[in-house]
């Protein structure tokens, strides 16, 4: 039972670090930020969530408390991380991509960093 | 009245749960702090987010976060394999709109948190007039397979989860 407990804990160690690791590596290797924004993505969602569970199964089985803690910082993750990205995203589009560069919206209106939204806002 | 002192009931519990998870340890006065956090946040909160969202089908919440996690793992091994294994010139990465049939303005963060944290695809940005989803892909040759894809598989959940 111990040795099980503690090589799941392992496991889950070793392939939070493995994600981290390929997460930094792409952050080198990858060409430019749109490219680049994608590895700390991933960093953060399986590179994180491994030390949490492997935090988890220590709590419970090991101390035999069960700990809170690891969903508030996934919680936590899940809302800033998307809003960190799009915030980057936005002010590599704004300073470095015109209009031209990107696809159609395939609506009247066109992306929000190079049109007006409509003037009289549709009730929602 | 009642509207006026929970303008948001789920925000509410959400908050009062955080706060007892964060202090890890539940006892009377900290259940009563964590009840007056979750009255006091969202009241003042409730003029820069007027409307309640409603929830049609709590149940698939539930199903909408499995597929959201094994979307997770799957595709953060997809990534790795492309970042490990392939040269930069064979990475194509590619712009994708995606036209929402989604309107309330919360289903659709969620979508764009979603589309996010798959790795794999990152969403930038909306149309003005919020009817479709910049996203960019990091490898694709397919770029209507990616859209359509985005489109059935949490575009559908979500608009039955809200709307």
């Amino acid at each position: 039972m111990d040795f099980l407990v503690e090589f799941l804990i392992a496991f889950f160690l070793v392939v939070s670090g493995i994600f981290g690791l390929v997460g930094s590596f792409g952050m080198v290797k990858l060409r430019d930020t749109m490219q680049r924004l994608h590895a700390p993505t991933k960093a953060t969602t399986l590179g994180v969530g491994g030390v949490l569970i492997g935090s988890m199964l220590y709590f419970i089985f090991v101390k035999g408390g069960f700990s809170f803690h690891e969903m508030l910082i996934t919680l936590f993750l899940f809302l800033t991380a998307p809003i960190t990205a799009n915030f980057i995203a936005k002010t590599y589009l704004q300073a470095h991509l015109r209009n031209s560069d990107l696809p159609q919206t395939g609506r009247k209106y066109g992306w929000s960093l190079f049109d007006d939204p409509p003037s009289e806002k549709p009730d929602r | 009245m009642l509207q006026r002192i929970f303008p948001h009931p789920l925000l509410s519990l959400t908050l009062t749960l955080v706060w007892l998870g964060l202090v890890n340890k539940v006892t009377a006065g900290n259940l009563v702090l964590g009840v007056a956090l979750g009255i006091v946040v969202p009241v003042m909160t409730a003029p820069y987010w007027p409307n309640r969202p409603r929830i049609r089908r709590p149940l698939r919440v539930a199903e909408y976060m499995l597929v959201v996690l094994w979307d997770i793992v799957v595709a953060n091994v997809q990534v790795a394999m492309i970042i490990l294994f392939k040269r930069n010139s064979d990475i194509h990465s590619k712009w994708v709109a995606v036209p929402l049939e989604l309107t309330s303005p919360e289903a659709i963060t969620v979508l764009a948190g979603t589309i996010t944290m798959t790795p794999g695809t990152v969403s930038a940005m909306l149309s003005a007039d919020g009817g479709a989803i910049l996203v960019h892909c990091l490898h694709t040759d397919d770029p209507e397979g990616v859209r359509d894809e985005i489109k059935a598989r949490y575009e559908r959940r979500l608009k039955e989860i809200f709307e």
